[in-house]
């Protein structure tokens, strides 16, 4: 036996972080962050989306110094993101403007527009296969030769702009009425949420939302701990175009904002029925829209979004997923884990007082035996 | 384009102590009015940090924000400058700033810790920012935030009294362990963060500031110097501190601090080392003097 050293951890600290570059590399393979950005896309836009900063490049080489840990790439880049300073501000994002990838409805067949399945999993049969374990560049080029030559599709016919089927639900007057809200958006990053909460706040909150946490809750409203079961009246994914306006004057016409580029989100209207009381004892259904956006294909996250997003809109006493304090500061990624993970910190002196408490009470009882 | 963008990575890279100036603006703005209302729990805006929220993030934003290039900065966690996170922070605020860092609690102008207060008492000139996990303390009665800002505001702690009376119901005294509530100027009960009951009294008129920083519950609140803070507690059935009468320092031979206690594997007895781990050294080192603590225990 012998004393506990009470110096030390310094030396140990640095072996660790050795060991960890070990890990990474020795089994002496390299992965690129160019392969990263091209090979998987899933992963890079779960980050981005998690981390809420939209950088394919930044995102591809937080997921290769974090080895493919979605948790770990998200802090790298949120703590990256916490460093830049907002510049401007981007003018209105209308998705109508959305170069559309995919789109599809559940709530009706036959849509203006049409059904456009695009790049997507959901009809796919999820069976290993094994022919990816050989796939040699020639294989790719050979497909991608052959999938040229294919005939395109005649997207030409396709309409520039497609309706919202949520809006043909409105022409029909079934979508509860809701006046516009054009309150200037909080920026939960420069003005910390406090509750009520304004809705951007927890649209944001949601978005950058773990994708797994907010999933888990959506999951929960509509299996029976939340009074709704939603239908995705449209699901989009596409190209938006983000503008800003003119920075050297004060302008905010369109005519002179500047276009900074475009970026990638999954898009989700859900309609939600809801009874509403129009005379004593006269009942009627009308609809109402949960919204959700995120970046890249995300598309579950979306989804649950949207779900969520309805359920704060609309609060029920008593149930955690329609409370927008129990919601909105749990799904946050940085957060939950980083506060989970403290619990490896060395609790010495905190534990000393409960135990120092609790061998109180213990005599306390001996005592009152006696 | 890969390539172009991996240099950004280096530290040369990002700003004196990390934050851009208007970030750090900001949070002195918040430290400005948590010190004008001692105790009361001012959010701000906290940002995403290299380090994980809930390791020391609100305590370090604190410290980035107010730090200068001729600091001198202390980091503990648990009582030791060489715990892994301390190591972390200390790092971390280093390659920032390269400000100078020190062990001894006497030479630093700023000192960031994690549930403890050093032994040898601040001085005016220094500044004390101590790592919060949960600043609520009215959390464990009251979980929505909402109405426990309202109970602030109203001054309505009957809930808190009430659950420190069904301590002793139960158990025949207050069963608390770190983070006993305190009462700040008579006004606020604010959590003093998981300091052991022990280190309570050294928020009571302290010559130096103390400035509470919790990151990932974006909070800060300030004890000013010279404020009276009480901890909760009953007339008949006064504040305990942990008891440390009798025990004594296996490596320096203090009395009346906060020790750790570890188990003789030969003997099975407990013995104690200082949980200060750099008042302990510079006892051994004979820097201070060796009667300390024996005037008589907290």
């Amino acid at each position: 036996m012998g004393y506990v050293a009470v110096k030390g951890g310094e030396a140990a600290i640095s072996e660790s972080i050795k060991r960890l570059r070990l890990t990474r590399l020795r089994e002496r393979q390299i992965i690129t962050v160019s392969s990263i950005k091209s090979c998987l896309r899933g992963l890079v836009d779960r980050v981005m989306s998690e981390a809420s900063l939209y950088a394919r490049d930044l995102a591809a080489l937080a997921i290769k110094q974090a080895e493919g840990n979605p948790e770990e790439a998200t802090f790298l880049l949120r703590a990256y993101r916490g460093t830049l300073p907002r510049k401007y501000y981007s003018r209105l994002v209308t998705t109508d403007d959305m170069a559309i990838e995919r789109r599809i409805s559940a709530t009706f067949k036959d849509i203006p527009g049409g059904q456009l399945l695009g790049a997507s999993y959901d009809y796919t049969h999820r069976l290993l296969d094994f022919s990816l374990e050989t796939e040699e560049i020639s294989d790719m080029e050979k497909w991608l030769e052959h999938y040229s030559k294919i005939p395109p599709a005649p997207l030409d016919s396709l309409p520039q702009k497609m309706t919202r089927v949520a809006d043909i639900v409105r022409q029909e007057g079934l979508l509860a009425a809701k006046t516009e809200d054009n309150t200037p958006p909080q920026d939960v990053t420069r003005q910390s949420l406090s509750f009520p909460a304004q809705r951007s706040e927890r649209l944001q909150a949601l978005t950058r939302g773990e994708t797994g946490a907010v999933t888990a809750l959506g999951y929960a409203a509509i299996r029976g701990y939340g009074l709704l079961h939603p239908t995705v009246a449209e699901l989009r994914v596409g190209n938006v175009p983000i503008t800003i306006d003119y920075p050297l004057e004060e302008t905010s016409d369109p005519g002179d904002a500047l276009y900074i580029g475009r970026i990638q989100v999954t898009e989700v209207d859900s309609l939600i029925p809801s009874i509403k009381e129009t005379a004593p004892g006269k009942k009627e259904i009308n609809f109402c829209i949960g919204y959700g956006v995120c970046y890249g294909q995300n598309e579950t996250k979306a989804i649950a979004m949207s779900v969520l997003d309805f359920c704060l809109e609309n609060p029920v006493p008593g149930s955690p997923v329609h409370d927008e304090e129990f919601v909105l500061t749990h799904v946050d990624p940085v957060e939950a884990t980083g506060f989970i993970s403290h619990l490896k910190l060395p609790h010495y002196v905190t534990f000393q007082s409960e135990l120092d408490s609790a061998r109180k009470i213990r005599l306390g009882g001996a005592h009152e035996q006696l | 384009m890969h390539g172009k963008f991996v240099w950004v990575v280096r530290m040369s890279n990002y700003n004196f102590a990390f934050f851009d100036e208007n970030s750090k603006r900001e949070i002195r703005r918040a430290i400005f009015k948590a010190v004008a209302i001692p105790g009361y729990q001012v959010p701000f805006a906290s940002r995403e940090m290299p380090i994980a929220r809930g390791w020391g993030t609100g305590g370090l934003q604190l410290t980035l924000s107010l730090i200068g290039r001729h600091d001198v900065i202390k980091v503990i966690d648990q009582g030791s400058d060489e715990s892994v996170n301390a190591v972390n922070i200390r790092k971390f605020i280093q390659q920032t700033t390269a400000v100078a860092t020190t062990h001894q609690t006497p030479d630093a102008t700023l000192v960031q810790s994690r549930h403890r207060i050093p032994e040898i008492p601040l001085r005016e000139d220094q500044i004390l920012i101590l790592q919060v996990p949960i600043p609520e303390p009215l959390r464990e009665t009251e979980q929505s935030d909402t109405r426990a800002k309202r109970l602030h505001a109203e001054k309505e702690y009957s809930g808190i009294y009430l659950s420190l009376f069904e301590q002793i119901m139960k158990h025949g005294q207050i069963a608390t362990g770190a983070d006993h509530p305190t009462l700040v100027h008579d006004r606020y009960v604010m959590a003093p963060s998981p300091i052991p009951r022990f280190d309570n009294h050294k928020l009571n008129y302290s010559a130096a500031l103390i400035l509470l920083g919790a990151g990932r519950e974006k909070k800060i609140y300030a004890v000013p110097p010279y404020t009276q803070v009480e901890s909760l507690a009953f007339t008949d059935h006064p504040f305990a501190a942990e008891d440390m009468t009798g025990k004594i320092c296996r490596l320096c031979g203090a009395r009346g601090v906060f020790f750790d206690e570890f188990i003789d594997p030969t003997t099975q007895a407990p013995y104690y080392q200082c949980n200060d781990t750099s008042f302990c050294q510079q006892r051994m080192s004979a820097e201070l003097e060796t009667t300390w603590g024996e005037q008589g225990d907290h």
